[in-house]
């Protein structure tokens, strides 16, 4: 399972991760990081605010959604179907990313 | 709506705080250091009003560890206006992203304003997580179908707060929506070009810097029929600092925040609080009073500073 991940992600030529339970994305500067992060199914994508700005992580199709994130709040989701996420900042709706559930 | 160019917005940035009171004659202005208020006490039919911005109850960053206090200080310096300010307009923004007590906080601040009456509209920060269901059950009674949005007329002047945060999508810009738009133009049918109009809004009628959502995107078709009165004052918040524009009759102004500056458009990566020593903030945050005299069309609109 490892291997396949990997296989798959190196693929897709977009951030690197492995089969680990748990990955982060950090917002700074009104970005998440990475933008476009892909994940094998199981993972769960945490989350943290490091602006002194909130900013939340609201899926672009209803699938999840978190309320405002202050300065260092976390927000944690669990993906277990494979496909591809959009989500944005419902605050600042510019911010846009994606993860990529394999 | 034109876009700001560099050398304008050099010369609005040089305006910042600096407590100057603003006329226009001919189209050119002029600026002269604030005349102690009870100069112009005497003219009959005179008064004034006070814009509070930005409040951002619930903020706590480098620039402000308290907003409230600010708020409270910003609320002593209104108390101390001589004449008394007629009314109070909140632009927007009193919450930092809803953060649960805030709407409280800032009633509970405000509610020692000695004034006849504080309107609001609201910011994004006070609708992005509920749709604007708390703030409207606090604010909508008595605004346009209760959707916030509302005009009242005071000593002969028009006043109208715009909502255009509810359509807050997209790229992030400001948007009035059809409805709104529609509404306005009928609100404005009845008045004569000679009556002085004041529209406030939270997020700017004019593209101030739209690669940061500093605009909003339908001004135009708004704007478009304020175009035959005479004397007409946009008053924004949104992106906590001074900066004046003048396009034919309409004079647009943003006011500073009472918690935290933002940075000048485009010299930062990104929009947000400017993380900056409180001492420097104080200099970038603070309280707009206008004040309208009959017989001389552009409102004086003059910014003071807490530092």
């Amino acid at each position: 399972m490892k291997i396949v991940a990997g296989v798959i992600v190196a693929l897709l030529a977009v951030a690197h991760v492995g089969a680990a339970s748990s990955v982060a994305v950090g917002i700074e500067e009104f970005k998440f990081t990475p933008p476009v992060l892909a994940v094998p199914v199981g993972t769960t994508v945490t989350w943290i605010n490091h602006d002194e700005e909130p900013h939340t992580i609201t899926s672009a199709n209803g699938a999840f959604g978190s309320t405002g994130l202050s300065h260092e709040d976390t927000f944690a989701q669990a993906f277990i179907r494979p496909g591809r996420y959009e989500y944005f900042c419902a605050l600042h709706p510019h911010m846009k990313a994606i993860v990529i559930v394999k | 709506m034109d876009r700001i160019d560099r050398r304008g917005f050099m010369e609005c940035m040089a305006w910042a705080g600096t407590g100057l009171v603003w006329v226009s004659t001919g189209g050119v202005l002029s600026s002269r250091v604030i005349a102690p208020a009870a100069a112009a006490e005497a003219t009959p039919g005179r008064f004034s009003f006070v814009q509070i911005s930005d409040t951002h109850i619930g903020f706590k960053g480098q620039a402000n560890g308290d907003p409230t206090a600010t708020l409270q200080q910003v609320v002593d310096r209104v108390n101390a206006l001589q004449p008394a300010p007629a009314f109070v307009l909140h632009t927007g923004d009193q919450t930092h992203g809803q953060k649960a007590g805030a709407f409280d906080t800032v009633a509970e601040i405000l509610k020692g304003v000695k004034t006849e009456r504080i309107f609001y509209v609201p910011g994004e920060h006070d609708v992005f997580l509920d749709g604007g269901q708390e703030y409207l059950g606090r604010y909508g009674k008595g605004t346009v179908g209760g959707r916030g949005w509302q005009s009242f007329d005071y000593k002969g002047s028009h006043f109208v707060g715009l909502v255009n945060v509810l359509k807050y999508k997209g790229e992030g810009m400001g948007a009035l929506g059809e409805d709104q738009i529609e509404w306005l133009e009928r609100d404005l049918a009845p008045l004569s070009p000679s009556t002085p109009v004041v529209v406030f809004s939270h997020v700017p009628l004019w593209a101030v810097y739209p690669q940061w959502g500093w605009t909003t995107e339908d001004a135009g078709r708004a704007l478009v029929h304020l175009k035959r009165f005479s004397s007409v004052t946009v008053l924004n918040g949104h992106i906590h600092q001074v900066l004046q524009k003048v396009e034919g009759n309409v004079r647009f102004h943003t006011a500073m925040s009472t918690a935290f500056p933002q940075p000048a458009p485009g010299t930062a990566p990104a929009p947000g609080p400017m993380k900056i020593a409180e001492a420097d903030a104080r200099r970038m945050i603070g309280v707009t009073e206008v004040t309208y005299v009959p017989g001389q069309h552009p409102l004086a609109v003059v910014d003071s500073t807490l530092g």
